[in-house]
């Protein structure tokens, strides 16, 4: 890490360079990390150098005496206030009085040192200033972060449904000009196709609601004991008309009863999202097979299916948002591409994890482990 | 005296897009053929005639239609090409190929961008395929 960059104004020669003398072998551990951190010192004589030295050049810590010939601390503190900036200010005060204090922390000064000073007390001093300083461009970098990947999202997601829209759009101005005469057959297909956009969008949202609630923690959990068992029942019924479309078949295995301490809506996303993926990438006639088993304190729910597989590259990029596997086997599969995020926020919430295991051509299984609270 | 309906070649990797597209030009009195890819496309280039074509630009890859276009063009210089493209409404960038030269470049006859307004497509058809309107 670079070293933090101090200045320190004073008109006291012997303060300037005791402060250099003792910060320049100094050096303080990094909060939350194993590294640690060094000082680079420049120093200014007067308020108004100081000023002209801050326009100038970055700086982490500014060191400034309170009595000074000319500006005096106080007017560069309101100069500073004034300006964007990304430092932390101690003040050097003589007299350390309530008053000043009071006017110099309203003014924006971190923490002050009281002349004189020894260099046990200046250490002390800089070193809880440059923690609170990493620690606060820490938070400062992850508030940014995090604001950016909303961002992004958020953009994914207009695009993720304006596609739908403008098809649905196009469909229905066929349909109001006549070019497709709203009483034959084809008028029937377009509104079909139009449904299954509007169906699609109708899931994209859902699981946007699902997502959103998960992440902001505002969902009420309602941790019950479940019956793990019961819900895969349900989730294997609930994809049945799909999977007899295509001639595929559902099997159970497992315990009579799995029991977790669990919401009961967590699991059933969970178990939706394993049995109607494991029915939509499967192949004609090809066979779903969910296990259920209980390992130590944990319990494990593996959903394999005989479908088209992925290579490790694909599975690589399988749990990011709205990461769809495009492919001319995947091309008319529908999905939002929030499944797997959903179902691996879900697991991280029961302290499990989201496994899988594919093989091209051959199936996929997907193993999700959850932890008995 | 009846003439044979003119064919027109649409690739769009949207099948919706390609659906509509297809409706609206057989409404017009064309028959279609349509692709979803350019590589299918490349192989409907070989195996079927037809007399004009319409090609999104972007596909599998940025550029597929490029390639596409290309290989029409060496198929028949003479067989137009129309190039639609989403680019501006999706990056905001102006595609900006108003000379013949840059045209020639692209292997398109006329660049349209998305969403394509059907009563300028059916013009520029007309007068690509010298039809009277």
């Amino acid at each position: 890490m670079d070293n933090l960059k101090v200045l320190v104004v004073d008109d006291e020669a012997g303060i300037r360079f005791g402060v250099t003398r003792v910060l320049q072998s100094f050096r303080v551990r990094v909060p939350e990390s194993e590294a640690d951190v060094g000082f680079a010192i420049s120093q200014a004589e007067s308020g108004e150098d100081g000023v002209a030295y801050l326009k100038e050049n970055p700086v982490d810590i500014l060191l400034l005496d309170h009595k000074l010939p000319g500006m005096s601390g106080l007017e560069v503190l309101e100069w500073v206030a004034a300006e964007p900036r990304d430092w932390l200010t101690v003040m050097i005060t003589a007299y350390a009085t309530i008053e000043t204090a009071v006017s110099a922390t309203k003014r924006g000064a971190y923490d002050f040192l009281a002349k004189p000073f020894t260099p046990e007390e200046l250490k002390a001093t800089i070193a809880k200033t440059a923690r609170h300083l990493l620690l606060q461009r820490e938070a400062k970098r992850l508030a940014e972060e995090k604001r950016q990947v909303r961002f992004q999202f958020i953009s994914v997601l207009a695009h993720e449904l304006k596609a739908p829209l403008a098809a649905v759009e196009g469909y229905l101005q066929l349909l109001r000009d006549r070019v497709v005469d709203p009483a034959s057959p084809k008028a029937g297909e377009v509104l079909g196709r139009s449904l299954e956009r509007i169906e699609g969008m109708r899931k994209l949202i859902v699981d946007i609601l699902d997502l959103t609630r998960i992440e902001s923690g505002q969902k009420r959990r309602e941790l019950v004991e479940v019956d793990v068992r019961e819900i895969a029942v349900r989730a294997i019924e609930t994809s049945t008309p799909a999977a007899r479309n295509r001639q595929i078949t559902v099997n159970l295995v497992g315990p009579e009863r799995v029991l977790l301490h669990a919401d009961p809506g967590e699991i059933e996303i969970i178990f939706n999202n394993l049995v109607s993926n494991a029915v939509k990438y499967n192949r004609e006639g090809g066979q779903v097979e969910v296990r259920l088993s209980e390992v130590g304190d944990q319990v494990r729910i593996a959903v394999a299916d005989t479908g088209i597989g992925m290579s490790p590259e694909e599975v690589k990029l399988l749990f990011g948002e709205f990461v769809r596997i495009k492919n001319a086997k995947t091309r008319s599969i529908q999905g939002s591409g929030l499944g797997l995020s959903i179902l691996k926020k879900l697991a991280m919430l029961y302290g499990g994890e989201v496994g899988v295991d594919s093989t091209p051509e051959v199936g996929t299984t997907f193993t999700v482990t959850l932890q008995r609270q | 005296m009846t003439t044979l309906p003119r064919t027109i070649l649409v690739v769009d990797d949207n099948p919706d897009f390609l659906e509509q597209m297809k409706l609206q030009l057989e409404a017009g009195g064309f028959a279609t053929v349509t692709a979803e890819s350019a590589a299918q496309a490349r192989e409907l280039v070989v195996s079927t005639g037809f007399d004009l074509a319409i090609c999104d630009l972007m596909m599998e890859h940025a550029d597929s239609g490029f390639g596409l276009a290309h290989a029409i063009k060496r198929k028949d210089p003479r067989i137009p090409v129309i190039m639609v493209t989403a680019v501006a409404s999706e990056a905001g960038i102006a595609f900006d190929a108003a000379s013949k030269g840059e045209r020639a470049w692209a292997g398109a006859d006329v660049i349209l961008d998305k969403p394509v307004r059907f009563e300028q497509l059916i013009r520029e058809i007309n007068r690509l395929l010298k039809l009277n309107a």
